[in-house]
């Protein structure tokens, strides 16, 4: 590689929170152009340096045909590509549609749908083309996103864990809001990133960052269900940003789960455990 | 300035009364001496161990109710600052932290700077309970008992300052009585106190267990115990024995375990197990972490971070080409035969002393006592009937 290596931001559909927090990172700003030569982004500036890019970071999702043949040129022209938050990796909040009828929500908002060209669902990058790597969050976590750069830099892997939100909880001493309040909370299914901010604001995690490694739907259910959500509501609880992501429509489909404190089934004889 | 292991002998020195408004004068007395106090307080719908700058800061009148999977705040109809079972954390989150760097290293001074700060903060360490005064001696044991000491953990833990207070009030998630760790406290400890409040008012029976916890109660208010009063208070330590809400049977459960490995029943706690890793970072005993290299962007540092990590992470168990253990059953499995039967293989003793704190914050309520019993169940039902079919054959032939 001779001079610094080229860094090309692109947008799909997103709100641009993601590319914000890449703004956010103030202090870190200059040294990031220090080191790299940021040659597409247009959201920072409107010079723009032709492909191809050693690195680039994907905000949004696929939602139009003429965007499903732009994300191919843009890994064709890319050595590495990261997606960057929900809309990218999960298909973000504007895949409910995948679960409606976009035709249908097209004729309610817009005065003229025949002039909305929307492919009928919202998909993640990765299912268009093969991506390096996913970064989870809605929006992404500063952190983490100043941690996939240095490490894309420094040629190593970057410190992602792919744990339980619960993790980061006990990690900053944050009590927990389901045990000490009855709280419903997701941060048990959900990928760590985000530090544990709702817990730390005595808020049940709303799953901003996705599905964990390895959820477990009926227990999170049960889990819900006790802190007095409906089915429908724990339905609900995963239609949000990562409602595409397809451990989140598992956990969906799993309304109901053995209750927090229900105690093994096969006890030989029960009660004499206390309360 | 704490005693290793249980052969320091007891200096002289006869148990006193120490009134709750003294406790001032100990807080003065402690950070005279350069400690950070850490101790209870009340912060976010729970007792939590935190710094204290002052003795206004104790939970005065708090309690806890406990259960499975579920803690509440307790207002006490008396002014008990230690009346309380265990809270989210333990004194592992002082003695072996959460985060702890390791080394850093500058590429322009061709420098490697080892550990923490030069010098490691000094804790005095308030309102130790008994069970969790055995899980630091075991975590001694684990960090500090092999060939190579945790550094991190050995800086903080020498220059920690104990102070035990004994249990009159287990919550029912609580066996410590059943492990062998508690209610009252032995050694171990700089100062052991003893919290009475009651019609005679609201006081402490504190005894000194080393030189440096006489040296500090000599400046803290106090008069002679009397018989009554030290009467009082051993009734009420062995009073909180019986009221233990749980309870694990006593031997046999290193074997059981590890005759359990094929179990049927894993099935059923993986259906209720969240895999969420909060079981393991609530025990005061589990030590396990991870490490994380990280740079700056300029690539001219690095440094070495220590995290706490858990064997319910799939990470943890990564080896080349993917995770050993993949299951939840297989998670599970692993962290109650290591606290109930590889512990003793390892360390030489159990790694559970039953302080409940798994149980209680367990957002899907699993408690290690049942899930012994059912695995004890298991077992018996399945000898019984491998003895009834050995009777039925010898009686065929
Ligand atoms: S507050 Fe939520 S994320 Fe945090 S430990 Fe509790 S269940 Fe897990
Ligand atoms: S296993 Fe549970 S009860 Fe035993 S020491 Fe650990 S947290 Fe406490
Ligand atoms: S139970 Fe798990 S986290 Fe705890 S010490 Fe053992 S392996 Fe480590
Ligand atoms: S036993 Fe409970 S706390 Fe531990 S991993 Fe399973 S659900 Fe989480």
């Amino acid at each position: 590689m001779t001079g610094a290596p080229t860094l090309a931001v692109w947008k799909f559909a997103s709100c641009d929170g993601c590319q914000l927090t890449l703004l956010d990172c103030e202090d870190e700003l200059l040294a990031i152009a220090d080191r790299v030569d940021i040659a597409h982004f247009t959201e920072a500036s409107s010079r723009s340096q032709p492909g191809p890019y050693d690195v680039s970071l994907v905000e949004g999702s696929v939602t139009t045909a003429a965007d499903a043949e732009r994300i191919r040129r843009v890994r064709a022209m890319s050595r590495t590509l990261v997606t960057i938050g929900a809309c990218a990796s999960a298909g973000g909040v504007q895949a409910l549609r995948n679960f409606a009828d976009v035709r249908e929500f097209a004729s309610v908002v817009y005065a003229r749908p025949d002039y909305i060209s929307a492919l009928a669902t919202s998909t993640p990058v990765a299912a268009h083309v093969d991506v390096d790597f996913e970064l989870r969050g809605c929006p992404v976590d500063r952190r983490q996103l100043l941690e996939v750069l240095t490490a894309l830099l420094a040629g190593r892997k970057p410190n992602i864990p792919a744990h339980s939100v619960c993790f980061e909880c006990k990690q900053r001493a944050v009590v927990c809001v389901a045990v000490a309040r009855g709280t419903p909370c997701l941060g048990p299914v959900t990928h760590a990133g985000c530090g544990a901010l709702c817990p730390a604001h005595q808020r049940g995690c709303y799953g901003c960052f996705g599905p964990a490694e390895t959820p477990n739907a009926g227990a999170q259910a049960g889990l819900l269900r006790a802190a007095g959500l409906s089915e429908a509501d724990v339905l609900r609880a995963y239609r949000t940003f990562n409602a595409g992501a397809p451990a989140f429509i598992e956990l969906s489909r799993v309304t109901d789960g053995p209750p927090p404190g229900s105690g093994p089934r096969d006890l030989p004889e029960r009660g004499d455990q206390g309360d | 300035m704490h005693p290793r292991g249980d052969s320091v002998p007891q200096p002289p020195g006869d148990p006193v009364v120490v009134d709750a408004d003294a406790l001032a004068a100990l807080f003065l007395a402690l950070g005279g001496r350069g400690y950070t106090v850490v101790g209870p307080t009340v912060r976010d719908g729970a007792i939590v161990l935190a710094e204290l700058a002052s003795a206004a800061e104790l939970p005065f009148g708090w309690g806890a109710e406990t259960g499975a999977g579920r803690y509440r705040l307790r207002e006490r109809s008396d002014t008990a600052a230690f009346g309380h079972s265990a809270g989210p954390q333990s004194w592992k989150s002082v003695l072996h932290p959460a985060r702890a760097r390791l080394w850093s290293a500058d590429r322009a001074a061709g420098r490697v700077t080892a550990g923490e700060a030069a010098a490691p903060p000094r804790y005095a360490l308030l309102g130790v309970r008994p069970c969790d005064m055995r899980a630091i001696g075991i975590l001694d044991q684990v960090l500090t008992g092999g060939r190579q000491a945790d550094p991190v953990y050995r800086g903080r833990r020498d220059g920690a300052f104990v102070v035990a207070v004994e249990c009159t009030e287990p919550g029912a998630t609580c066996f410590c009585a059943s492990m062998g760790c508690g209610p009252g406290v032995e050694s171990g400890f700089d100062l052991a106190m003893t919290e009475l409040a009651d019609a005679a008012g609201h006081r402490f029976v504190v005894r000194a267990g080393t030189p440096a916890g006489a040296d500090v109660l000599a400046d803290v208010p106090s008069r002679a115990a009397d018989e009554a009063v030290i009467r009082r208070a051993g009734a009420a330590v062995d009073e909180a024995a019986s009221r233990m809400g749980r309870g694990m049977p006593a031997d046999g459960l290193a074997d059981l375990l590890a005759g359990s490995r094929e179990s049927p029943h894993w099935d059923d706690v993986a259906a209720r197990c969240l895999t969420c890793g909060n079981c393991t970072m609530v025990c005061p005993t589990c030590f396990c972490t991870t490490t994380e290299d990280v740079t700056d962007l300029s690539g001219e540092h690095a440094e070495r971070w220590r995290v706490w990590d858990s064997c319910y992470s799939l990470d943890f168990s990564y080896l080349h080409g993917g995770s050993v253990r993949t299951s939840g059953q297989s998670r599970y499995r692993q962290w109650i035969s290591h606290k109930l039967s590889t512990w003793h293989d390892q360390f030489g003793s159990s790694g559970c002393v039953g302080c409940g704190r798994c149980i209680a914050w367990c957002p899907a309520g699993i408690d290690i006592t049942q899930e012994v019993a059912a695995l004890a169940g298991l077992r018996d039902a399945e000898k019984a009937a491998q003895e009834k079919a050995a009777q039925q054959k010898g009686q065929e032939r």
